[in-house]
Parts: structure tokens; C-alpha cells; sequence
């Protein structure tokens, strides 16, 4: 075992860790900053995994951006200091069996599938070559869903100002 | 106009009298209605005197016999070719013989209305209803198929509701108007079940081919009808004593009659149109119709109807005998004459020397329209003149009555059947057909004529004798001109209708007959209906005390006859106690609980599964998130596990 | 890398996945429940990300698949914030049991 491999354990069991006590803990702030480190571990596999760019996306607006979002929302709802509620215990037994359910369901189909690996050369996944082929418009190019993207951001961006627009009464 | 033409008219008219009058009776000044239902109704009479004239003497006449003419044919429910529902217009010598008798009358009784019912508020209602009756009776006499016949039926038994209940305030009369209704249309049933044995039987509904297939004796239809007996008589005996029922309910035989006096609750034209000369022999006409399969194919159906017939007739007479109303009496005096007809019908047979019977209760029929409504006529102007029903208010009329005296001794002799009136021709020539055809009928029948002349002389005396005449009293028919002349017409009718040679005319078989009168035939029933009016005579024509002692000798019968034999008590025990009980109440609660129940058992259960149901819109986002999700894990189980 | 096995970056993702799941079923607060999404979403991502390094190294097909997803996720987010915003304004609190009206 390198110690790569060891690495990418340790990371990913942090991962996990912090996720789930970003979902247990009833202190709403621990549950964003739990958040944000379960955000930056997982940039932290993309690294690993030689996808850079993806994991600068990762920070940057992720980490940088909504999470930051969250925490301006806990501030603007005055929520920051309360302890939360705890759920119904009955609440918990169903949320709780559904899911370790599916957790198995899918582990299940895992094992069984045989995955087959292509056996062309790779490719480098270099920022460079990511934006070439965003911006190609032949075979694989991914210009046209980049501008509907770009249309869906405008369009969020101005619903998120008129849902949340403060009408004055007169 | 041809012949067809006017034969479409004549029920035609009536019917346009009602629908006139009814719809736009507002719009019309009171006193014009009744001037034009009566001008409609005069039409009607002539056309069908012209009518008869060209039937009688032209066109009916087949070499020496009258065979039936049809003057209108329509294919209505052709459902195959056994079954079918045709509607047609039929002339017949007894058909014939009808429309003049009812258009007369009802032209009588309009223009008498005009004088009777002035001022009574519904006048125009009154004569739209008399139109539609009219219409009715006629369509009902010119039917050709059996089944047109029962819709006319039982539109004649509405109009006659109608008219009966006119006086809708009194209660008494809304009973009286239901009770006729219920008791004829429960005959009705016995007539609906006879006619589809008939039809059954027969392979088709029309009257003509009915009585050719059933009346040839080599039929193949009369074998198969008269094959299998049930309880000792055939089926075709069996259908058309069904068939007699409805006609003994519409006629008011016994036990079928409790609605007629009842029906005295109307106003009195209507008593004259209705229960003296039209409806109530609609029975007499149905045998009349159907007669040649009663003779030939079920002769003892026939003996039951002259039974039937004998029996009413006497039992009727006697219950007139002790009533007190004027119109009572009249009442029990029809169902009384009916039962005459019917069983003058009922000893008839077919073949020659036979067939005298069919020809006398046709006449009789024919005379009685006549004296029967000239009777009630003269009735209600009595009643008008004196404000009451009963006889004790009445005594010592005929010097301030003077026409209504005359006519009414006419009327009085006719029924009588004192000689040389109309009413002798025809009562004669029953008993003598009585007299060969059945002798214990013959002897009923006997009683019961010189008691229809007791009771006849007993009202007469009573109403216009009895007491000494009020010099005071000022004349009661100054200006009724209205209600004399239908009078006098009707008496002309009464007196002289006996000359015509009605054999020459109506007969059982087409062929002219002839209804000879022989001195020693007439001897007993006159006698003793001269000595019937003699008796009458000294017993009411002066007040006394013998009436008086009479009753009282009489005693327990006395009772029993004025009380209408209790045939009245009985039905009303056996309807309240047996049929509201023991099927009136359990199938009330049956359609409550049950029927009702289950509706709104239903609507309950569906109420309360929605209120289970409505739960899942919770309106809590994550259970609805929870619910999507284990739907997707439901659904990615099914894929892998059963469609791989 | 290399020696680790596709499988076991697929248990990371799905576990992931899974606690979000839950998260999302079992937290009272709004805003916790959006975070929960985020977690749900994150995984989508690894897996992405893996399947193209493992099976597919000559595409990029998960990687822009990865990206879409981060930018929808960001617009994703903010109209929910705006949206939370709105409901905490409407009823004070941003407890998603109090927010019940739209039922029977």
C-alpha cells in the first residue's frame, strides 16, 4: 500500500465523518463548518484523483461560495444561536431504515456488476484540454449545454431577486 | 270530404275542444268556451250522423250483412310479424252505433252545462275536460286494435278522474275521484294480462284478425287456446274472462261497482255523460267487440259474464230500492241496466236462432244512453232548484218544474219499459232472449226489472208528488233554456228510439235481424212492472206511514240494503288491515332502510375513506420526500429484480 | 490511485448519499435540510468523477457533467435561500413542520 492510497482512506473517512455530523449535531453553525470540511476533504479526493480544476471548482464555489451563502442565510433567519429540535423518534426509525436499505440495495448491485474498463489511451485532464472541449461545437463538444447553463444562471439570478424582494407597504 | 276524412274528424274535434280550451281557456271570455266547445262537439254530432247514414245505407252493407269498413290504418310498432301494434279507425255497425251515441249525449250535456255550470269559477276547465273525455271514448269505440283500445281505456279513465274530482276543494270528491280511479285501473290489470294471453295466444293484437282466428272453430289457433285447460277451463276461457274484468271494473259490475256511486261527487252533466251513456258501458262494448271468440271458442266465459251480469242487476236494484240521494239512486239504476246488457250479451249464443241476445243488449244500451242521462239531467235541474241531494228536501215539485215533470215521467215510463216507450223495444227483446237462452237468468232478470219500476216510480213520486205543491213557489226554470232543451231533445230520444229497427242494424254476424214482439212474451214483464208502479204509486204518492212500516218489518235486510251490503266496509278492511300491513308497511321500510340505505350508506363509507385518505396531504414537505423516495426504491426492486 | 478499487470509491459515494438521504428525512430546519442537498449532491460528483477515471480516462464526459452539476447547484442554492428567506419572513420561523398549510 503507497501512501497515496493510505491518504485517500484517511480523507475520504474524514469525509464521512464530518458529513455526518454535519447531518447529527443540533447546533445549526457546527452543522455549516462541519459542511465546509466534508466539502474541502472531497476537493481534496479530486486531487487525488489528478482532476485539479474540478477541485479549485470545488472550493471556490462550493466552499467559497455557498457555504458562505448558508451562513448568511443562519445569520439573516437569527438562527445562529438556538439548539435545533430533535426529530420524532418515529421520524428517525423510518428516515433511518430507508436509507440503510437503499445503502445496501446499491453496495449489492455494486459487487455484482462487472465493471469494464476502456482500454483507449487517456486523455489528459488538464484544464486546458477541459476548456477546448467545452468550447467545441463537433462531436463531444459541450458548447451548447455551457450557454443553456449560462441562460439557467441569469434566470436564477433574477428569480432569486424577485422572490426575495422586499415589498414596502404603503 | 270523403268518407275517411270524416271518420278522422269526428274523435279529431273533441281533442282539439280540449287543447283549445285548455291552453288558451285564460284568454277566453268565460261565457265563449263553453259556446265553443259546445259548437265543436254539434260538428262532431253531424258528422256522424252523416256518418252513419253513409255506413248504414251506402257503403257498410256487403250484399245483405254489414261487415267492418276501415277507414285509417297506421303501422306504429311493428316489432315481427307475429307481434305488431298497429293504430287504425274502424267502422262497424257497433261502432257506429256509439258515435251517435256519445256524440248526442255529449252535445247534450255541453249545451246543458252552458245553464248548469254558469258561474262556477274553472268553467272553461270544465269544458276542455269534457272535450278530452269526449275525444277519449270515441277514440276507445273506433279502435281496431286491442292495444289502442286500452291506451283510449285508460285515457278515459283519466278524464273521468279529472272530471269526478272537478270540485278538487271538497275532499269527499278528491276521495271519491281516486277511489274510481284505483278500482278501474286494478281491473285494468286483468285486462292487460288478458289481452297478452290473447295476443299470445293469437300471434296478433288486432281485433279483426283476432276474431278470425279465434271464432273459426277449424283454427289452428282456437285448438292450441282451447287445448290445455287450468283448472277446468281453457286459456282462451281464462284470457277472456281477464279481459272481462277490466270491462267489469270500467262498467261497475260486482264486485267492481264501489266506485260508482261515489262518483256521484261530480257534477251532475258529468254524472250524465259519464256514468249514464258513455264510460260505464265501455265494458258492455268490449264483449260486444270480442263477442264472436265468447261465443265460439269460450262459451262458459260467456255464462260467467251473464251471471256476473244477472246477479249486479239484481243486487243494484235492490240497494236502490232504500237510498235516500236522488243521484244514489240513479247510480245503483245504471250499474243495475249494465248488468241488463251484459247478461243479455251473456245468454246470447252463436248461430242462427241464438244470436237475439247480442242484438238486445246492444239496444238496450242504445235506449238507455237516452233515459239514463235525460234521468240525471233532469236530476241536476232539480238540484239546482232545490239546493240539495236528499229526497225529504225535495216534494210537490211538478207545478213549479212543469218540463222537468214531463221529461222526467218520460224518462221514468222508458226505463220502465211501459209499452210503446223506447225502453219496453229493448227490454223486451232481452227477455225474450233471456227466456230461450238461459230460464234462472230469465227469472233474475224479471225481479230485477219490476224493481227497476218500483224504485224509478219511487223517486218520481217522491220528488214531484209527495207533498202538496208551495202556490208560492215561483217556476224554477224560467230562463234555463240552456238546461231544457237537452232535455226535451233527450226525451224525444227516450220516447221514440224504440221504433227504429235496430236488428235491421247491429247484429252478431253482420246479418239484419229481426226483434219480433209477441203478446205472449210481453205479458209477465209488463204486468209486473205496471203493478210495480201502481204499488209505488200508492205508497209515495200521498204522505203516509206504510214506507215507514214496511222498513221496520223488513228490519235486518232493510239495514243491510241501505248500508250498500257493507261491501263498502269490507274493502276498506281488507285494504288497511291486509294490504297497508302485511305489504304497505314492510315495503315502506324496505325502500328506507334498505334501498335508501344503501345510497346513503355509500356516500357515508365514501365520506369516511376519503377522511382516512386525506391524511397523506399532510402538507409536511419531507413526508412527501419520504414517500417519493421509497416509491423509487420500490420501483428500482421491481426493475432489477423482476425485469432483468 | 491506481491501487485503489472503483468499488471502494463508490462505497464512499454512496454512503455519502445515503447520509444525505437521511439528513434530508430527518432535519427540522430548512437550511439543514439544504445542506443535506449539498451532501447528496457532492456525491453525485465523485461518482461522476470516478466512473471517468476508471472506465472511460479517454472522455471527459464526467468531468462536464461535474461541472454542470456544481453550477446548477450554486443557482440551486440560492434560490433556496431567497425562497427560505420568503417563508421565514411569512411565518417566523424556518421549522419545516410549521410550515403546513398547503394540506386537507
Amino acid at each position: 500500500m503507497s501512501a497515496s492510497t493510505i491518504i485517500f482512506y484517511i480523507v475520504s473517512a474524514l469525509v464521512l465523518v464530518f458529513g455526518a455530523m454535519s447531518v447529527f449535531t443540533r447546533m445549526i453553525f457546527r452543522a455549516a463548518i462541519y459542511l465546509l470540511f466534508s466539502l474541502i476533504g472531497i476537493a481534496g479526493i479530486y486531487i487525488m484523483m489528478n482532476m485539479d480544476f474540478i477541485a479549485a471548482l470545488q472550493v471556490l464555489i462550493y466552499v467559497g461560495g455557498i457555504i458562505v451563502l448558508i451562513i448568511f442565510s443562519i445569520f439573516l433567519t437569527h438562527q445562529s444561536g438556538d439548539k435545533l429540535p430533535k426529530p420524532l423518534f418515529k421520524r428517525i426509525v423510518v428516515a433511518a431504515g430507508m436509507a440503510a436499505f437503499g445503502l445496501i440495495l446499491t453496495l449489492s448491485v455494486f459487487y455484482q456488476t462487472a465493471f469494464k474498463a476502456t482500454t483507449e489511451m487517456g486523455v489528459d485532464h488538464s484544464a486546458r484540454n477541459i476548456g477546448r472541449q467545452m468550447l467545441d461545437y463537433h462531436h463531444h463538444g459541450y458548447v451548447y449545454p455551457f450557454e443553456i447553463v449560462s441562460f439557467l444562471l441569469l434566470a436564477a439570478l433574477v428569480g432569486c431577486i424577485v422572490i426575495a424582494v422586499k415589498i414596502k407597504d404603503k | 270530404m270523403t268518407l275517411d276524412n270524416i271518420v278522422l274528424l269526428i274523435p279529431l274535434l273533441p281533442l282539439i275542444s280540449f287543447l283549445l280550451l285548455g291552453l288558451a281557456g285564460k284568454r277566453i271570455p268565460v261565457s265563449l268556451s263553453g259556446v265553443i266547445g259546445s259548437v265543436i262537439l254539434g260538428t262532431a254530432l253531424v258528422l256522424s250522423l252523416v256518418t252513419a247514414y253513409d255506413y248504414f245505407f251506402s257503403i257498410g252493407k256487403q250484399g245483405s250483412e254489414f261487415i267492418p269498413y276501415l277507414t285509417a290504418q297506421l303501422n306504429w310498432l311493428p316489432f315481427n310479424s307475429d307481434l305488431a301494434i298497429n293504430l287504425g279507425l274502424v267502422l262497424d255497425p257497433i261502432s257506429v252505433m256509439m258515435l251517435l251515441v256519445i256524440t248526442f249525449v255529449s252535445t247534450m250535456v255541453h249545451i246543458y252545462s252552458l245553464g248548469y255550470m254558469k258561474g262556477e269559477e274553472r268553467f272553461t276547465t270544465y269544458y276542455s275536460y269534457l272535450g278530452l273525455f269526449t275525444f277519449s271514448m270515441l277514440g276507445l269505440v273506433l279502435s281496431t286494435n286491442i292495444f289502442q283500445m286500452y291506451i283510449f281505456w285508460e285515457l278515459v279513465g283519466v278524464s273521468s278522474y279529472l272530471l269526478i274530482g272537478f270540485y278538487f276543494n271538497r275532499p269527499s270528491a278528491v276521495a271519491a275521484a281516486k277511489k274510481a280511479f284505483v278500482v278501474t285501473r286494478f281491473a285494468d290489470l286483468g285486462f292487460l294480462i288478458g289481452i297478452l294471453m290473447l295476443g299470445h295466444g293469437a300471434h296478433s293484437y288486432d281485433f279483426f284478425t283476432l276474431i278470425e282466428r279465434l271464432s273459426m272453430p277449424g283454427s289452428s289457433y282456437l285448438a292450441t287456446m282451447t287445448g290445455v285447460t287450468f283448472l277446468g277451463m281453457s286459456t282462451l276461457s281464462w284470457a277472456l274472462i281477464l279481459v272481462f274484468i277490466g270491462g267489469a271494473g270500467k262498467s261497475a259490475m260486482f264486485p267492481l261497482h264501489i266506485w260508482l256511486p261515489d262518483a256521484m261527487e261530480g257534477p251532475t252533466p258529468v254524472s250524465a255523460l259519464i256514468h249514464a251513456a258513455t264510460m260505464v258501458v265501455a265494458g258492455v262494448y268490449l264483449v260486444a267487440r270480442l263477442f264472436p271468440i265468447f261465443a265460439v271458442g269460450a262459451p262458459d266465459a260467456l255464462t260467467v259474464v251473464g251471471y256476473v251480469g244477472a246477479f249486479t242487476a239484481l243486487f243494484a236494484a235492490t240497494i236502490a230500492c232504500t237510498q235516500t240521494d236522488i243521484k244514489k239512486v240513479l247510480a245503483y239504476s245504471t250499474i243495475s241496466q249494465i248488468g241488463f246488457m251484459l247478461f243479455a250479451l251473456g245468454v246470447a249464443g252463436w248461430g242462427p236462432g241464438k244470436t237475439e241476445g247480442f242484438t238486445a243488449g246492444l239496444f238496450h244500451l242504445f235506449t238507455h244512453a237516452f233515459f239514463k242521462a235525460l234521468l240525471f239531467l233532469g236530476a241536476g235541474a232539480i238540484i239546482h232548484a232545490v239546493h240539495s241531494n236528499e229526497m225529504k228536501d225535495m216534494g210537490g215539485l211538478r207545478k213549479s218544474m212543469p218540463i222537468t215533470h214531463i221529461t222526467f215521467l218520460l224518462a221514468a215510463l222508458s226505463i220502465s219499459g211501459f209499452p210503446f216507450f223506447a225502453g219496453f223495444f229493448s227490454k223486451e227483446a232481452i227477455f225474450s232472449a233471456a227466456e230461450q237462452g238461459n230460464p234462472l237468468i230469465y227469472y233474475v232478470g224479471l225481479i230485477a226489472g219490476t224493481l227497476t219500476a218500483f224504485y224509478i216510480f219511487r223517486l218520481y213520486f217522491k220528488i214531484f208528488w209527495h207533498k202538496t205543491p208551495d202556490p208560492h213557489a215561483h217556476n224554477h226554470e224560467k230562463g234555463m233554456w240552456a238546461m231544457l232543451v237537452p232535455m226535451i231533445l233527450l226525451a224525444i230520444g227516450a220516447v221514440f228510439a224504440g221504433y227504429i229497427p235496430f236488428g235491421d242494424f247491429v247484429s252478431a254476424n253482420g246479418k239484419p235481424l229481426s226483434l219480433p214482439v209477441e203478446l205472449s212474451h210481453i205479458i209477465l214483464p209488463v204486468g209486473l212492472g205496471i203493478l210495480s208502479i201502481v204499488v209505488a204509486a200508492i205508497l209515495y204518492r200521498k204522505e203516509n206511514d206504510v214506507p215507514q212500516r214496511i222498513i221496520t218489518a223488513l228490519g235486518g235486510f232493510y239495514r243491510a240494503a241501505y248500508q250498500k251490503f257493507y261491501i263498502d266496509e269490507i274493502y276498506l278492511f281488507i285494504t288497511k288491515k291486509i294490504v297497508f300491513n302485511l305489504m304497505g308497511r314492510p315495503s315502506a321500510w324496505f325502500d328506507r332502510n334498505v334501498v335508501d340505505g344503501t345510497v346513503q350508506k355509500t356516500g357515508s363509507l365514501t365520506l369516511a375513506l376519503s377522511h382516512a385518505i386525506k391524511r397523506v396531504q399532510s402538507g409536511k414537505l419531507q413526508a412527501y420526500t419520504m414517500y417519493f423516495f421509497g416509491g423509487v426504491l420500490l420501483l428500482v426492486m421491481l426493475l432489477l429484480y423482476k425485469f432483468i | 490511485m491506481e491501487q485503489v478499487p472503483l468499488a471502494h470509491l463508490l462505497i464512499l459515494s454512496s454512503a455519502l448519499f445515503f447520509l444525505g438521504i437521511y439528513g434530508f428525512f430527518t432535519r427540522r430546519n430548512m437550511i439543514t435540510m439544504l445542506m443535506s442537498v449539498e451532501l447528496l449532491l457532492n456525491s453525485v460528483n465523485i461518482n461522476f468523477i470516478a466512473f471517468n477515471k476508471y472506465l472511460y480516462p479517454n472522455q471527459l464526459e464526467g468531468i462536464f457533467f461535474t461541472l454542470f452539476i456544481i453550477a446548477v447547484a450554486a443557482a440551486e442554492v440560492s434560490l433556496a435561500i431567497a425562497i427560505i428567506i420568503n417563508l421565514y419572513r411569512r411565518f417566523k420561523t424556518i421549522d419545516v413542520e410549521e410550515v403546513d398549510t398547503m394540506k386537507f
